[in-house]
């Protein structure tokens, strides 16, 4: 009995956590715990087969199936609050509140005999009982569960597939594609040239540079060029980043980086005195 | 054994009122997950009052059907977002998609 009046009020908060949960993945923590309250109390009924079942099966594979079927969908979809049925709220609370009541009154109402216990039930061990049982009496229940969980997965296979609509482009179709697009357009059929290739710089950020000397911007990726972020390379440029660089060195190790510090101060305003161009790279050194 | 009884009717209710209140179809199921665990309580607990083990392969046989149930639904939940982007229960009101 002890532990029924410890998991009991643990189990009926998390169930009302189920109730009142905003967020979908709080209400399946919820149901989890709910979930690992009953098994204790199977445990503490004589059931330890359904305790290890009830861990398993529910708390294991249940409820991820549902954690992973959210994230699918997505953690952040909240539900509206609108009411599409005026009053169904009120009326679903007062409704589920008197069959409550009417519930637990006509149990509280009737006295069952004296408990027998499964001490008997359970002399040869829960689980040779069960088994007994199931490979006994209930052996045809047993092969329909069978039947039904097979036609259970071959239902999802069928729910979840979906017909592919565009026939499967395979390379030649792509690389068809592609000399067709460069007969009506000229666009080169190859790879686009990597960024800093043959540049004087070498990072991302930074073009490289054309037989005539002009930046390639196919060579650096669109989201770059589109925050503003693109440098060309400059020797300005360089001396930017080694700064940038070994202050970022400076601060990692802090003992040698101390003797540094005075400097640091004037980092922003450019140490070595020399004018700045590309106001991007100014700014986002100062955002540091 | 009305102990027992009694937070397994209180559970079915809290599931009941969680099918009827709110609209997350996943959340719906959840509390449909709920009253199937709070009859597998009184189940056993009636297992116990009896002496047979009959009431405890009752309750496994449920969570088999709901393992089955939960695969399928699931399934449903999943193609009805494909489609229609919303896992709210009032959205999905027509027949056809």
């Amino acid at each position: 009995m002890t532990a029924f009046w410890i998991v009991a009020p643990v189990v009926v908060v998390a169930a009302l956590g189920l109730l009142f949960a905003r967020k979908a993945v709080h209400a399946a923590l919820s149901v989890a715990v709910v979930m690992i309250g009953l098994a204790v109390l199977y445990a503490a009924q004589g059931a330890p087969f359904l305790f290890a079942v009830q861990i398993i099966v529910y708390t294991g594979a249940i409820m991820m199936l549902f954690l992973f079927v959210l994230m699918l969908v997505g953690v952040e979809s909240r539900e509206s609050l609108t009411e599409t049925i005026r009053g169904q709220r009120l009326a679903a609370t007062v409704a589920g509140l008197g069959f409550g009541f009417v519930l637990v009154t006509a149990v509280g109402q009737t006295t069952l005999g004296p408990v027998t216990g499964l001490r008997s039930a359970n002399e040869d061990g829960n689980v040779y009982g069960l088994a007994a049982l199931m490979f006994g009496p209930y052996v045809v229940a047993m092969q329909l569960t069978a039947a039904l969980l097979v036609t259970a997965v071959l239902g999802a296979m069928v729910l979840a597939h979906r017909e592919a609509l565009t026939p499967r482009r395979s390379q030649a179709d792509i690389a068809r594609d592609r000399m067709a697009e460069y007969a009506t357009t000229g666009r080169h059929p190859g790879n686009p040239p990597t960024p800093g290739v043959f540049a004087r710089h070498n990072a991302v950020d930074t073009p490289a540079p054309l037989p005539d000397g002009s930046p390639a911007e196919d060579s650096v990726s669109p989201s770059i060029v589109a925050r503003g972020q693109l440098r060309d390379g400059f020797d300005d440029d360089i001396h930017v980043v080694s700064r940038q660089l070994r202050r970022e060195d400076d601060d990692e190790d802090g003992a040698v980086g101390r003797e540094q510090n005075p400097r640091r101060g004037s980092g922003a305003v450019g140490r070595d005195g020399e004018p700045r161009r590309g106001s991007g790279a100014v700014g986002r050194e100062d955002n540091q | 054994m009305n102990e027992y009884l009694t937070l397994s009717m209180i559970l079915f209710t809290i599931g009941a009122v969680g099918v009827l209140v709110r609209r997350n179809a996943i959340v719906v199921f959840m509390c449909v997950e709920l009253m199937l665990n709070a009859t597998n309580l009184a189940l056993v607990t009636f297992s116990r009052q009896h002496g047979t083990l009959d009431g405890q392969i009752a309750a496994f046989f449920v969570m088999v059907v709901a393992a089955a149930e939960v695969v399928v639904g699931l399934a449903i939940i999943v193609s009805i977002y494909s489609t229609r982007r919303t896992t709210s229960v009032d959205d999905a009101s027509l027949l056809k998609l």
